[in-house]
Parts: C-alpha cells; sequence; structure tokens
C-alpha cells in the first residue's frame, strides 16, 4: 500500500471509530443512484448507471456461434469488465488483471445463478447458439464498481433485444424480441473496517477496507457470494449484512424498475 | 457503382445533409470524477469519451524526457460500438495507429516543455462509432485538454471531407465512408493558423478535388472551434459556486 493510501486508511478508521463515515451517510445507506436504459444504440441492450459519483456503462451484443459440446441444446453467454484507464488513476491499460477478472465473474455468476437468462432459447434453427456478451466499462471510480456493474448489467438485460437470426446472419434490426429476463439480480457489496461494516463504499473506504463481501440476490434468495480481501467475518456479522442485502434488493429493484 | 448512386438523391445524402454539411455536434466538457480534465463527444451517431491524467511522473523511467513531458494516448474502440460484430477488446493495429496519429497532433499544441521528467496521458474510448471517430476523437481530446488546464498553443478540430462518385461530402458518416470508389480524408487543424496537425486519405483524388476539401474542413473547423469553446465556457463560466456536477449523459 503506497504511503499516501496508508495515511487515509489511518484517517478513515479514526473517523469510523467515531460512529461516522468519509460521506455524510449511514453505514447501510447507498449514495444516490441513478440509471439509464438503452443509451448505445449499436448495442442490443445497454444501460448507465450512476451511484455518487461512479460511473458505469454495460453494453449487450450478441454473435452466433457453437453451443459447448456438453450442452447443444444452450446458448452461451460472457461477461466481461474493462477498467477504462480514466476511471481510476491505478487503472492501467492492458489485459484484464485480477480485480476485472473477479468483478466481471461476480457479476456473471449472480445472472448465471439466478437462472433469469433463458439461454435454451437461444438455440438456432441450424444447431447454431446465440452468443451473448455483457460487456462492463467501468466509466469512473469513485468506489463500489461491484454493485454499480451489476446494476448496470441487470438494466441492459431488462431493454435487450434479440436479434433475429435470417439465413445464417443476425438481423439487428426491426421488430425483435425482448430478452425478457425471467428476474431482478442485484449486487451489494459490504465492507469492514476496524470491525465496522458498511455498504457502498466510497473510493478512499474501498482502499481502506480489510474486505468485502457481494451478496448477489434475487428476491428472497441469495443466488451468489464473493468474499474478498483479507479481513474475516464472523457468522453473526455475515447474517447481519445478509439481511440489509435484502432490504436493499429491493430498494434497488424499484430503481431499476422505475423507467 | 449502384451502391454509391442511392448515397445521394436529389442533393441530400441518406441521413438528410447537404454534401457540405457536417453532423449534429455537441460536447460537453468535465464528464469524469477520476481526471484532471474529459470530455463527452456527441457527433452524430459517435459517441466518444475523452480522458486526461497529468503532467504526473513519467513511468517507466527510462521513458522519461529530461526536456519536455512524455506524450501517451490511447485511443480504443468498446467491442459493442459498432452496428455489427462484437469486436475484440484491446488494441489492434489499427487503434494502434490511430493512438499514434492523434499523439502527434497534441505533441504539436501541447508546451510539453512546461513539464520536464512527467508524462501526459489521453484516453479516448469510442462508445459508439458511426464513421469518422478519429476526428471526434481528436475534437473531444482537445476539450479535455483544456480542461485538465494542460498549456496549449491552440485548440485543436478534426473533421474528415470525401469524396463518393462525384460529389465532396464533409463529415463522411460510415455507410458513406464504406462505399466503393470512395475517397476520404480526415485532416486536423490547429484553430489560430490553420495548421494541419493530422492528415490522411485514401482513395483516389486530384489535386484540385484536395485543395476544395481541405477548404471545406478550414470551414467547419470555425464552427467546431465555437462548439468546443462553449462547451469549456459551460464548466468555467459558472455564476455563483463554480462547482460543475460531474457525469456523463448519453
Amino acid at each position: 500500500m503506497s504511503i499516501l493510501n496508508e495515511l487515509r486508511k489511518n484517517a478513515f478508521i479514526d473517523i469510523i471509530k467515531k460512529g461516522k463515515r468519509l460521506t455524510d451517510r449511514d453505514f447501510f445507506d447507498y449514495r444516490e443512484i441513478n440509471i439509464e436504459k438503452d443509451v448505445i444504440d449499436t448495442a442490443a441492450g445497454s444501460a448507465l448507471v450512476r451511484i455518487g459519483e461512479t460511473q458505469v456503462l454495460a453494453a449487450i451484443k450478441f454473435a452466433v456461434g457453437e453451443p459447448y459440446s456438453d450442452r447443444p441444446d444452450e446458448g452461451v453467454f460472457s461477461t466481461n469488465a474493462e477498467f477504462v484507464p480514466f476511471a481510476n488513476p491505478s487503472f492501467e491499460s492492458g489485459p484484464p488483471d485480477e480485480n476485472s477478472i473477479e468483478l466481471a465473474r461476480v457479476v456473471d455468476r449472480a445472472i448465471r445463478s439466478a437462472e433469469i437468462v433463458d439461454v435454451k432459447s437461444f438455440v438456432l434453427d441450424d444447431g447454431k447458439v446465440l452468443m451473448m456478451f455483457i460487456d462492463l466499462w467501468i466509466l469512473d471510480d469513485q468506489g463500489n464498481i461491484t454493485d454499480a456493474a451489476g446494476l448496470a448489467a441487470m438494466g441492459a438485460l431488462l431493454c435487450t433485444k434479440i436479434p433475429k437470426y435470417e439465413n445464417g446472419v443476425l438481423v439487428r434490426e426491426g421488430k425483435l424480441k425482448d430478452l425478457a429476463p425471467k428476474g431482478i439480480v442485484t449486487s451489494h457489496t459490504f465492507g469492514k473496517i476496524a470491525d465496522k461494516l458498511y455498504v457502498d463504499a466510497v473510493l478512499d473506504e474501498d482502499v481502506a477496507s480489510e474486505g468485502k463481501i457481494t451478496y448477489g440476490v434475487m428476491d428472497d434468495k441469495i443466488v451468489s457470494v464473493q468474499k474478498s480481501g483479507e479481513a474475516g467475518f464472523s457468522k453473526d456479522e455475515l447474517f447481519e449484512i445478509m439481511d440489509i442485502a435484502f432490504k436493499k434488493h429491493s430498494e434497488l429493484k424499484k430503481i431499476l424498475k422505475g423507467d | 457503382m449502384s451502391k454509391n448512386e442511392k448515397l445521394i438523391v436529389n442533393g441530400k445524402r441518406t441521413d438528410g445533409r447537404k454534401p457540405n454539411e457536417f453532423r449534429p455536434l455537441s460536447i460537453k466538457a468535465h464528464v469524469l470524477s477520476n481526471t484532471e480534465g474529459s470530455a463527452l463527444v456527441k457527433w452524430g451517431n459517435n459517441v466518444i469519451l475523452a480522458g486526461v491524467r497529468g503532467p504526473r511522473e513519467c513511468i517507466p523511467k527510462h521513458m522519461t524526457d529530461p526536456f519536455k513531458a512524455v506524450l501517451k494516448v490511447r485511443y480504443s474502440m468498446a467491442p459493442f460500438s459498432s452496428k455489427e460484430e462484437h469486436g475484440r477488446s484491446g488494441p489492434n493495429r489499427r487503434s494502434i495507429e490511430i493512438s499514434k496519429i492523434i499523439k502527434h497532433v497534441f505533441e504539436n499544441v501541447v508546451i510539453l516543455e512546461k513539464f520536464p521528467k512527467s508524462q501526459i496521458e489521453i484516453y479516448i474510448e469510442v462508445l459508439q462509432s458511426d464513421g469518422g471517430t478519429r476526428c471526434a476523437a481528436i475534437t473531444a481530446a482537445a476539450v479535455a485538454l483544456a480542461d485538465a488546464g494542460i498549456p496549449m498553443k491552440d485548440l485543436v478540430q478534426a473533421i474528415a471531407v470525401g469524396k463518393v462518385g462525384d460529389t465532396i461530402l464533409l463529415d463522411l458518416n460510415y455507410v458513406e465512408d464504406s462505399a466503393d470508389n470512395g475517397s476520404d480524408m480526415p485532416i486536423a487543424v490547429a484553430g489560430r493558423n490553420k495548421e494541419v496537425l493530422a492528415f490522411q486519405m485514401d482513395g483516389m483524388l486530384t489535386k484540385e478535388d484536395m485543395s476544395i476539401m481541405f477548404d471545406m474542413a478550414f470551414e467547419a473547423s470555425e464552427k467546431i472551434k465555437e462548439i468546443q469553446i462553449k462547451a469549456l465556457e459551460e464548466v468555467y463560466f459558472t455564476d455563483e459556486k463554480g462547482e460543475t456536477e460531474r457525469y456523463i449523459e448519453l
């Protein structure tokens, strides 16, 4: 950790011990959330999400390909995250690093486990299948990009139109069927520092955190979990934040359905 | 050629423009929080984000120039930015060449001697494309650099002029750009003295054609400059607080 980050962390610990956060918020409150759907004309579906000053764009596109040999009756989808270098001074150009891969996999896992995308409907007449690409473009990182990326992916799925397959090519314009996901999944990331737990970290809280838990939630079920960082969590802690994750899920669900 | 004939009907182009008209251009400066300067450019159906970081310490050290700052440019197209296939992430030969062209533009106007041993980074992300992204990228980067407060001799504008069939067209869109036997000539100019800072061409043109095309580009650059300046004024000539909210609107 750099000296500057070490100083920031110490300052943050002092503040958090006084029962306060870096921004004027309760420990389990999100910053203001804003979702704009269908913002990229060249994509099949897209959404731009802002949580405070954090900005993430998700865009979905389709291609035609071969199914996995062990699952010939299912299409495929994959999720990729790009930490655009201007989003955070620590992001560098180049192939995805471990953080970018982890984020993409956490978002992917929530969508996959919740089974909200009907991959069986991706099978085409000639044995080929639709391949769906979910791209998560981190444009501005002021903390908690995981939840923002999860929301953006969900927002994009909600407005995705499936291209038609005609004479061996994809037709991306005209009257198209909605993807119509079967449910709504949201991700909720909790940080831990000095035995305090909080949701929706700002960047300094992210940098200082000793550990994080991300819960993927759909209705009354947990559909994915990721623990990251060195901190240990007690069972009580894990269940306390689980209850909060369910509450936050219903709040975020309303925002997603909003427009 | 039949493909081309449809591109201009009764003097109007597929999107209703006249031959010497450029697509609607809007610029918003200062849209990102983690950069010194940024700009969002929407030019026709192109959507481009540019962010500038620095001047900061030059890394790796062996690239350091003791007399001036090193300029680094990354132009990148998001895989979802094109109408057709999902592209591949990461740099390819095209984007590396465009990054280099853009770097040379700003090596000319940025006063790099002010910042020895440091680097200035320009990151350009194409989110939606419809022909003319390199010109939109240069136009965006110029505003992002100005927003970052980096001293420059001039503000740069860029636009492509092309020829399809017998007609010279300003600011080609993707369909026009990919026409058979078409020519495309992207140009970047310094706003005040019209020095040409980027210049590429593919196609087949006469000297006379090119002269007309240059004049069209110069004329358009004046209008582009006004839009750039307006975008910067919106951020810096604010009424009371002086703090503008930074966010992207797509």
